[in-house]
């Protein structure tokens, strides 16, 4: 996983309900084996809607995403999180995010901060004014603050997560740390006749389209 | 002592490390200082087993790279299954896939499956398909068990009281290398569907009307359980299609205790437990059920006798009314929704007041993992069955398998959409998310049984409109949609 402990930068205002990864990401983009290259991509269609915030090039160099609430919904691609980061993005401040979506950008280092819909209301009334305004995320003392004003909020996050994300710590290789765990538990649920996927006997099952 | 939800029964028998030693963990992170003044209680999270990892071509590739490139070893191939079926083409499987980057993706599928010695249905694999339909079909998916897969759409599976839910690539990585998964534990919520339904109404209706009742984010941070009269009478395959769109609530996961339905489904399927095991299978299965005494964190209900057949409008599968309804006028909305209706309905091309059955299709989609099944199929026959699609009308069915396929061709199914004008394809996920070259042209108008409407879901600038088998079937004849309803009375 990648560190993150703070952003300081501009933030792009992405005003819109539900906001589901097949926007952020459509799918004929997903034919890559690749985990990056994506940004390109990224909102394709809404790129091609003049008044789309990310169409306005003061925006350019924002690290910060402004949303709304279930933002991510849908699908599972993690290409989704690969296109933001495309984009520049290193954190995502919003009303709520949809939750497969939430751990696939904590897996990639890119920090969630949910505040409430007045917060985000004033900091999207900011960035819109303002596209220049300078917006600080600092996860140690988990607060978002708007520079030069005075505006600072606290937000929640799991305290083993932060702790996960500070620095940077890779999940496969701490749960492997539990390894003797697994194997324990493996040996009690292996006697309980759950089914495998090893090749079975079955027979007819291959084919050959007619041309 | 307050019983337990069938969701926190299968939930604590897979957790791996013991919650003491994750609190043991956290009390010594906090005590060195290193979680700082935080609350140490925070959000729960326990490492999970997982029974069963479904893979596919489109999520797992970085997956492997990843395993290569820390040189892990893939940890149990024997709970792990590969399948093609998000790229893959639905004809002309004979010749060379045109398309170099869905070939390429299609052969690293095929190379990380051999290298780390995992069994694949591949394409000319009878058993190829949707991997949320063969995971039941083979009898990979029983009760009790967890199931993973890197698609939103692995919800399908709680139909069998599994705990069954999508998760990203580095998540597959992670259960690639440890069958493991760190997850936060979902609240739960119960969804109870009371009395019968009537003629013509479906389980697609039923999900369609639970989501337009809790809306696209109702079920956020829960794991619903589909209970009452008109659950227990769905069939699996019903019960599969209700499941399936729980990710359309926004929930990490939907499940339905197992009954005498779900063992009598499993018994004989290649990979259901052997006749020695059977007893012994039942014996834990029979105990997945929610206590009376356990309680929800939230609980909705609604009466099945009042769902009708419901059509999607919006770019959202919350935004649908029932077939005898109208294009809803945006001043009707509450204000929070308002701006979306309108942006949904421009999306469109609809105008408020338009009554449903007015409303023309270009395009017939029945298939995917929300309706690709053989009941979904006979039904969708039935309605056809005689008729044709209507003049200027595209029409494809798209079998969620290669079993499936191979059954309906048997049964006849097959003969009676060809000469009612409809193309029969082989199986994959198709036109539900537009990845192959099966997708709406812009502006283009689909009657669909998928499970997503959103904005270019199904090709950039294609309109998609969500129904029912039978209400596509009935559309696709009539040309515009039509009340199921007074088709088959």
């Amino acid at each position: 996983m990648r560190q993150f402990s703070a952003v300081s930068g501009r933030a792009v205002p992405i005003d819109r309900e539900n906001v589901d990864t097949d926007q952020i990401i459509p799918a004929r983009h997903l034919k890559r084996i690749e985990r990056d290259g994506y940004g390109p991509f990224a909102f394709e269609a809404w790129r091609r809607d003049p008044e789309f915030a990310l169409n306005d090039n003061t925006y350019e160099g924002a690290s910060i995403m402004l949303t709304r609430s279930n933002f991510g919904s849908g699908s599972s691609r993690e290409h989704a999180v690969w296109a933001l980061d495309g984009l520049g993005i290193e954190a995502l401040v919003g009303v709520s995010f949809a939750d497969i979506f939430k751990n696939n950008c904590f897996q990639n280092g890119m920090l969630t901060v949910e505040l409430s819909g007045e917060d985000i209301d004033h900091l999207m009334d900011l960035a819109r004014k303002d596209p220049q305004t300078e917006i600080v995320v600092d996860l140690p003392t988990q607060t978002v603050e708007v520079v030069g004003t005075g505006w600072k909020r606290s937000f929640e996050i799991d305290p083993f997560r932060k702790y996960r994300l500070l620095r940077g710590l890779d999940d496969i290789s701490m749960t492997l740390e539990y390894v003797s765990d697994i194997e324990a538990y493996e040996h009690r649920r292996d006697n309980a006749s759950f089914p495998s996927t090893a090749p079975s006997q079955q027979t007819n099952v291959r084919w050959r389209p007619t041309a | 002592m307050t019983g337990k939800t069938l969701f926190e029964k299968i939930w604590e028998t897979h957790i791996v490390d013991s919650p003491l030693q994750e609190a043991a963990r956290r009390d010594a992170l906090t005590e060195s200082g290193e979680l700082g003044d935080d609350n140490v209680a925070g959000e729960r999270q326990d490492l999970l087993y997982i029974d069963l990892h479904l893979i596919h071509e489109v999520t797992s590739p970085q997956a492997f790279e990843g395993l290569r490139r820390a040189g892990r070893p893939l940890r149990r191939p024997d709970l792990t299954l590969a399948t093609v079926d998000h790229n893959v083409p639905t004809i002309g499987r004979d010749q060379p896939n045109p398309d170099p980057l869905s070939a390429k993706q299609i052969d690293v599928m095929q190379q990380n499956a051999e290298k780390f010695g995992v069994t694949l249905f591949d394409i000319f694999d009878a058993r190829q398909g949707i991997v949320h339909i063969i995971g039941p079909e083979q009898g990979f998916t029983q009760p009790g068990m967890t199931i993973v897969c890197g698609d939103s759409h692995t919800s399908t599976h709680g139909a069998f009281g599994a705990i069954a839910f999508g998760i990203g690539t580095s998540e597959v990585e992670h259960v690639l290398a440890t069958q493991t998964l760190r997850q936060t534990r979902p609240k739960t919520m119960s969804v109870e569907v009371t009395g019968e339904l009537g003629p013509g109404v479906t389980a697609k209706d039923v999900i369609l009307a639970i989501i337009n009742e809790i809306g696209v984010s109702g079920g956020r941070g829960h794991v619903i359980e589909y209970r009452g009269q008109v659950i227990r009478n769905f069939s699996m395959e019903e019960r599969m299609t209700v499941c399936n769109m729980s990710i359309e609530a926004g929930a990490r996961a939907g499940l339905i205790a197992p009954d005498e339905k779900t063992f009598e489904y499993i018994r004989g399927r290649p990979h259901a437990p052997s006749e020695d095991n059977w007893e012994r299978s039942l014996e834990r299965w029979r105990q997945l059920a929610t206590d009376d005494d356990a309680l929800f964190d939230r609980e909705t209900s609604m009466d099945g006798s009042q769902i009708k057949p419901f059509v999607t409008w919006g770019t959202n599968p919350a935004q649908s009314v029932t077939v005898d309804g109208h294009i809803p006028y945006p001043q009707d909305v509450a204000v929070a929704e308002r701006e979306a209706t309108e942006r949904a309905l421009a999306y469109m091309d609809l105008a408020p007041g338009t009554p449903i059955r007015e409303i023309p299709i270009d395009r017939v989609f029945i298939g995917s993992c929300t309706n690709g099944r053989i009941e979904d199929i006979r039904a969708a026959a039935a309605v056809v069955k005689g008729k044709h699609v209507a003049r200027g009308v595209n029409a494809m069915v798209v079998p969620g398998s290669g079993l499936v396929k191979r059954q309906a061709e048997e049964e006849g199914l097959a003969d009676i959409f060809i000469a009612a004008g409809f193309e029969w394809r082989d199986a994959g996920c198709s036109m539900c998310l537009g990845m192959n070259p099966d997708i709406l042209a812009p502006g283009e108008r689909s009657a669909s049984t998928s499970n997503r409407n959103f904005e270019g879901r199904q090709g950039p600038g294609g309109r998609t409109h969500l129904v029912s088998p039978e209400m596509a079937a009935a559309a696709a004849v009539a040309g515009h949609f039509v009340d199921v309803r007074e088709v088959i009375t």
